[in-house]
């Protein structure tokens, strides 16, 4: 699958088929095997101080958990069903009104039962983030596999491309 | 004074804790609000089809979670202490410890430790039953009192 391909299917299934990733607006921009990266423009309804215009830490914990979680998905072999076990976030700085935020995620581990990941948001310069987040993922967990959990292995393969 | 302050302490006046949320614009998209109804100040977040982060199940995104126990955090800290100023969040760490079904989730806040310029906040959420959270939290807020000099 190219690499439109498979941002689309991401993008589908990561945030137009996730109802509260679509009402934000999520976007996928970056996706290969163990990397996941999204953007979230910013706007007034997510706005968390309304003196200052600076975004609430809601939206981007909510990015920041997709976003790990997607990296997740890209490292699977075989679908499976999992879930955000704990999710840290440093906010190093205030997200600056006005600006899209980016995340990136990197699924740096995955075992039978359990899935590390570290993520960065910014506004296009890594080396200066708003904040740092380290997410765990339980495999396997109850419920039906999502089409979200299961499309790893059909847009990335097996093999490793990065 | 800044029109948070006004409407921090207009809220304390009246004893009507939602007016704190009233002003925070992610607050009202997410339909989270505090509530004292039983004389303990918990936070609530309406149960809306945007909240659901999967379908299949299906459950509340666990971001959703995550902000609502940071808003119950800063909503406790406003009412139940003497910082006069938004607090700063400085980091916090969410376990998920059950799927939150497409219902209404309720959280309680307590300070574990405060000090002069941080506050260790623990959070829980629930839905029917209190004794089974579904998330928990714990977070560092920056906080400043009314006689400190502004600049952290």
């Amino acid at each position: 699958m190219d690499d439109a391909g498979q941002l689309e299917l991401f993008q589908q299934w990561f945030s137009d088929s996730i109802p509260h990733n679509k009402a934000l607006g999520l976007k996928v921009v970056a996706v290969r095997k163990g990397f996941a990266s999204m953007r979230l423009e910013w706007r007034e309804e997510l706005v968390g101080d309304p003196e200052t215009g600076v975004l609430a830490g809601g939206p981007l914990t909510a990015m920041l958990d997709s976003c790990c979680g997607m990296s997740v998905a890209t490292m699977l072999k075989e679908p499976k069903p999992f879930a955000t076990l704990d999710l840290r976030i440093d906010y190093a700085r205030p997200a600056t009104p006005g600006k899209a935020v980016i995340a990136e995620a990197e699924c740096y581990r995955i075992t039978r039962s359990v899935a590390f990941t570290r993520a960065f948001a910014h506004h296009g310069d890594a080396k200066d983030p708003i904040a740092a987040a380290a997410g765990t993922f339980m495999l396997g967990t109850k419920g039906e596999v999502t089409r979200a959990q299961s499309i790893g292995e059909e847009a990335i393969g097996s093999e490793t491309k990065i | 004074m800044s029109a948070q302050r006004e409407r921090m302490i207009g809220a304390r006046k009246s004893g009507d804790v939602a007016r704190l949320a009233d002003a925070i614009p992610y607050a009202k998209w997410m339909r989270i609000a505090p509530e004292n109804g039983t004389g303990e100040l918990l936070t609530r977040m309406r149960y809306h089809e945007q909240l659901i982060g999967n379908t299949f199940l299906p459950a509340i995104h666990g971001g959703t979670l995550g902000a609502m126990l940071e808003m119950a955090a800063i909503f406790h800290l406003l009412w139940e202490t003497e910082t006069e100023t938004v607090p700063k969040i400085v980091n916090i760490t969410v376990d998920y410890l059950r799927s939150a079904g497409p219902r209404d989730v309720i959280a309680a806040a307590k300070v574990t430790k405060q000090g002069r310029r941080m506050v260790n906040v623990f959070a829980e959420a629930w839905q029917d039953d209190r004794s089974k959270p579904v998330a928990t939290a714990n977070a560092h807020f920056l906080v400043k009192s009314a006689d400190e000099p502004p600049a952290l």
